[in-house]
């Protein structure tokens, strides 16, 4: 190790001086970075969105063709295959939630940003949200549509599977940051998310039920957007934590 | 204004039943380097994370400006950054958009200061290009004109000098030069010694 | 002081050898009880005037089912203790719990299914009570898994901790949410007595296996917890003077 000519330390620089004026990036400035930033990723890398939008069609197609192609008997399955879908075409999507930024030490970074996790991490479940729950209710309808569900029940189902996709994005975030960097986890990410949204896909399923039999779907509407609006406040905390200790 | 002062007091921290840091203990004031040497799984880098909080020492304290760490988390994150073993860049996008994002996040950078970091270290002219098709130097390169645009008092480095030719060591030294000169601080983890000459460098061997 | 107790509560050895002692404890008044409240419900109680004999399978299916949801609060308030606090003997406790947990809740499902089939002709029905026992299995299974797929312990233990909390709070939602869909369609449901409310004869005896299987369980627990310990200290030294000793 050798020692003599370097840069002189100024005598007496007991703080750091940083040149220019340093603008520190507020949370709302960040968070937009971070969603943006996932937002761009996304559609350069295309191929991946279509997949669990592909699998849900699949999963769609296996009833007519596993069961009967008779509507009626496919309008009385509609809720409930649609929902059953939905959760499996989530589940596929959760996987590049965290799984690339884990890897190149994105996620880390974020860590040890200075803003709040909770907060970056809430970026990134909305713009996973946008990038797969969105196409996913807007694709509902055309699924609706083939499975025989009458034409004025396609609104409410855009948007009850957009809140319940909203709501599995959030569920399933936990389960995705708790299994960061487990290879093959797939199984095991479905084995701890399922349980926890089981509420989501009753509320779902029978808000859609209502909407093909024209009742009252405001109760279990209502209940689906409670869990969303639960699932905003809390999951996000507990995706964080489980980041950290992943990162641990 | 408290001194700014890096602690680290009896660090020890177990990795199940490997007893990995045994009561580290070292001061840096301004202005200070301090290189962490070791053989490979001496504990070099879990030292650097039990510092920047992301492992969590079963005993010993972190100090910063004579607080502990854990008080206030988001403000010592605020005066740090931590550059690990694998550069923290999106291989689907540019050098550029890279050091928007991750800059960004932390501090307000425009176009032109971008601009000047990235010529400082050399990338201005594949600066556009992604990072998926750059080489490993090219990659530390990038993640060098992140530091010196983050400007922040507190440097740690997982072997900061990975991957880069002699010339790219070069620009490491001169980085940690500047940096100690505006009185920040370095902790770098080293296989063997940094390709500088400093007066006030320090070394803390980390026994296997 | 009242402290000291505490710390030599997280300390392995002294729990070893704490959990050693007291298993007896719970052991026996467990045969006793269990034997107890099979004789009194099995021998002594009258058959209920709707379903005949059959019912008595409640004996061994209410208890359970009740240990099954008792024993994942038991296993998250340990988990909770052992992520805030960061003590290592609660996570021990609570990944000894969670395969007796998932035992319980699968003698529950079991049971359900065998009182069903005298009743209503079929082994499985969706009611809103074994099919809560069946997700609270799943939940079981996630914790164990989530375990076993992380090597390192410490992320082992502080990653199923987290699961175990987000889970517990989650088991009042799907319940209220399984009762709902339950109400919807009007299933039939299997775990309903003649009576309103049950007579002395057939509730003291429910009473005590309730109160055995509890101290079963921490029996179990006890003997678990050891070989938990032991599996984690291996390395240190006292572990080699106590399986020597």
């Amino acid at each position: 190790m050798s020692s003599g000519e370097g840069p002189a330390v100024r005598p007496g620089t007991a703080t750091f001086e940083s040149s220019a004026s340093i603008d520190r990036a507020g949370p709302l400035v960040a968070a937009r970075l971070a969603l943006l930033r996932d937002l761009r990723l996304a559609f350069r890398q295309r191929g991946q969105l279509v997949q669990p939008l592909a699998f849900f069609a699949m999963v769609i197609l296996l009833f007519p063709l596993a069961v009967s192609p008779e509507l009626a008997r496919l309008r009385e399955m509609a809720p409930g295959v649609l929902w059953v879908a939905a959760l499996l075409a989530s589940l596929l999507a959760l996987e590049f939630l965290f799984r690339d930024d884990a890897h190149d030490g994105t996620l880390e970074q974020y860590a040890l940003s200075g803003h709040s996790l909770t907060w970056l991490l809430f970026a990134k479940i909305s713009a996973h949200w946008l990038l797969t729950g969105l196409p996913l209710a807007l694709m509902a309808p055309l699924a609706g549509l083939s499975l025989g569900v009458p034409p004025q029940a396609l609104p409410a189902i855009v948007g009850s599977v957009a809140v319940g996709t909203a709501a599995l994005s959030l569920i399933g975030s936990i389960g995705a940051a708790l299994t960061l960097g487990v290879k093959r986890s797939g199984a095991l990410l479905s084995l701890l998310t399922v349980p926890l949204s089981l509420p989501v896909l009753i509320f779902g399923a029978r808000a859609t039920q209502l909407a093909i039999s024209g009742g009252p779907l405001l109760a279990p509407l209502e209940l689906l957007g409670a869990l969303a609006v639960l699932g905003v406040t809390l999951a996000p905390l507990a995706a964080a934590a489980a980041v950290r200790i992943s990162l641990e | 204004m408290p001194a700014q002062t890096l602690e680290v007091k009896n660090l020890q921290l177990w990795r199940g039943e490997r007893h990995v840091l045994r009561g580290v203990e070292f001061a840096l004031d301004c202005g200070a380097c301090l290189e962490v040497a070791g053989a490979n799984g001496a504990g070099k880098t879990t030292l650097l994370r039990a510092i920047c909080g992301l492992a969590y020492p079963e005993e010993g304290e972190v100090l910063w400006k004579g607080e502990d760490v854990r008080r206030n988390l988001p403000a010592f994150h605020s005066s740090l950054t931590y550059l690990g073993h694998e550069p923290p860049l999106k291989a689907d996008l540019s050098a550029r958009e890279n050091l928007r994002y991750w800059v960004g996040v932390r501090r307000r950078v425009d176009a032109d200061s971008l601009d000047a970091a990235l010529e400082r270290v050399g990338a201005q002219r594949w600066s556009d290009r992604l990072v998926r098709t750059l080489s490993a130097g090219q990659r530390r390169r990038v993640t060098l004109a992140g530091l010196a645009l983050l400007a922040v008092p507190l440097w740690l480095l997982d072997e900061p000098t990975t991957h880069l030719d002699a010339d790219g060591q070069q620009l490491v030294g001169s980085l940690i030069g500047e940096q100690l000169g505006r009185g920040g601080m370095v902790v770098a983890a080293v296989h063997h010694a940094l390709p500088i000459a400093l007066r006030d460098s320090r070394r803390l061997e980390l026994p296997l | 002081m009242s402290w000291a107790w505490f710390h030599r509560l997280a300390s392995p050895p002294y729990v070893y050898a704490l959990a050693r002692r007291l298993t007896p404890w719970f052991a026996w008044p467990a045969a006793l009880a269990i034997v107890g409240g099979l004789w009194g419900g099995l021998v002594l109680a009258p058959p209920d005037y709707q379903q005949g004999d059959g019912f008595r399978i409640i004996y061994v299916h209410a208890p359970s089912a009740w240990m099954s949801l008792m024993v994942y609060t038991t296993m998250a308030v340990a988990a909770a203790v052992g992520l805030i606090w960061r003590i290592k003997i609660a996570h021990a406790v609570a990944a000894s719990c969670a395969p007796i947990g998932a035992s319980f809740t699968f003698a529950a499902l079991v049971t359900g299914a065998l009182w069903g089939e005298p009743m209503w002709g079929t082994y499985w029905q969706w009611d809103p009570r074994l099919t809560s026992e069946l997700i609270l299995l799943f939940l079981y299974l996630g914790y164990m898994g989530l375990r076993a797929a992380l090597e390192d312990t410490t992320r082992a233990d502080r990653a199923s901790a987290l699961l175990a909390v987000v889970g517990v709070v989650n088991v009042p939602i799907i319940h209220y949410s399984v009762t709902w869909w339950n109400s919807l369609h009007q299933a039939p449901s299997v775990m309903r007595l003649g009576r309103p409310t049950m007579p002395a004869s057939m509730l003291v005896p429910l009473l005590l296996m309730l109160l055995g299987f509890t101290l079963y369980f921490v029996a179990v627990l006890l003997v678990r917890l050891r070989a938990e310990v032991l599996s984690r200290e291996r390395a240190a030294s006292w572990v080699r003077e106590a399986l020597s000793a």
